[in-house]
């Protein structure tokens, strides 16, 4: 018996463990001293832990076949990299999109048209895009409510004064604001790319009421939207060909930009964490070799007392 | 090092001057470097690349 299992495992399982090392790692160890009911909840808490971040970990990797929507796939975007910023020259047309497009229905209250300055447009471009609104201000001197053109500082216009408004035009279905649609709904971009490109006939069985439509990434299929990108709906200033998927893709960039209007400046700033951690890193590292060389190449002698 | 450690770092008032100076100029370096890096990745994608076009 001890020939085989040494023959596997060499001397390892042969050799007496030396006895002082024990005696300090349970020396070391608080845990002796607490009582049994600490040492249950204690693994309690464990195994609680555990289970959970097991638990987490099988939901983000679990495949969600039980739904009744299709998931967006990955679209290669240009700004998906670590390092990647988004695409302004598409953030711009995304907007024409938007105004031309989607604005008819969606609201974008929280979005201002200072803040396409230095984004998109320039100031005067914001301006005049700004001026081609009417906001109702006031009160005036006389306390009287007034139209005027808009300014920098106003938000995008909404379609409809209130969501009652917005539902009785819609057959009910209430058109979400889409100031932060990127980051409100699973899949971002991908999605809404998807959504706007997928539309398609109803497949057998799929019942549809009055105004409903199929799209099969929306959940459920029936979506109150109808498909509005077609090729060619609008003409984009810049020359580009306004192809379906171009469009989409362009108004996806446009509200990413809205949602996280910090997305470049966030990359930008990784780099420079990479770099400082880095070397801080790098310091630490030869301070704790310079800090241990005295204790690792030190050596304890024992002089017995000469008599 | 000799020489750094008797005109900077043996007094505290040189040497917090040093300090001082040491971190002005490598906030800069590490500023400067990492928005090159940054410009060079991201070529022709930010604004300051497309608003010649618009003004």
């Amino acid at each position: 018996m001890a020939a085989t299992l040494r023959r596997f495992n060499g001397l390892r399982l042969l050799k007496s463990t030396p006895a002082l090392n024990l005696q300090q790692a349970k020396n070391l160890s608080s845990a002796s001293s607490w009582a049994s009911n600490n040492k249950k909840l204690i693994g309690a808490i464990g195994a609680v832990t555990g289970g959970v971040g097991a638990l987490l970990f099988a939901l983000e990797q679990s495949v969600e076949a039980s739904g009744t929507e299709v998931h967006a796939p990955a679209q290669p975007w240009s700004h998906r990299g670590l390092f990647s910023s988004l695409d302004h020259q598409s953030i711009r047309r995304g907007y024409e999109v938007y105004k031309q497009v989607c604005s008819a229905c969606h609201s974008m209250q929280y979005i201002a048209y200072r803040n396409l300055v230095g984004v998109s447009h320039t100031e005067e471009q914001a301006k005049a895009e700004a001026e081609q609104i009417t906001v109702r201000d006031g009160p005036d001197d006389t306390g009287n409510y007034f139209d005027r053109p808009g300014k920098l500082s106003d938000y995008f216009p909404s379609p409809y004064p209130n969501e009652e408004a917005a539902r009785a035009a819609n057959n009910g279905a209430y058109p979400p604001d889409l100031s932060y649609i990127v980051s409100a709904r699973k899949g971002g971009e991908d999605y809404i790319f998807s959504l706007l490109t997928g539309y398609h006939d109803a497949p057998a069985g799929v019942v549809l009421r009055e105004g409903q439509y199929f799209n099969p990434y929306f959940p459920g299929g029936a979506i109150s939207m109808a498909q509005v990108l077609y090729n060619e709906v609008i003409e984009y200033e810049d020359g580009t060909p306004p192809t379906q998927s171009q469009l989409a893709k362009d108004v996806a960039t446009f509200l990413k930009w809205t949602s996280e209007p910090e997305h470049d400046e966030r990359k930008q700033l990784l780099i420079k964490v990479i770099g400082i951690l880095g070397f801080l890193t790098a310091i630490s590292y030869y301070i704790k070799r310079h800090k241990w060389s005295a204790l690792k190449s030190r050596k304890i002698v024992f002089v017995p007392k000469e008599k | 090092m000799k020489v750094i450690y008797n005109s900077l770092f043996k007094r505290t008032s040189t040497y917090a001057v040093a300090i001082m100076a040491s971190a002005f100029f490598f906030e800069r370096a590490i500023d400067v470097t990492s928005n090159l890096i940054f410009d060079s990745i991201n070529k022709g994608k930010q604004w300051k690349d497309i608003k010649g076009k618009y003004e």
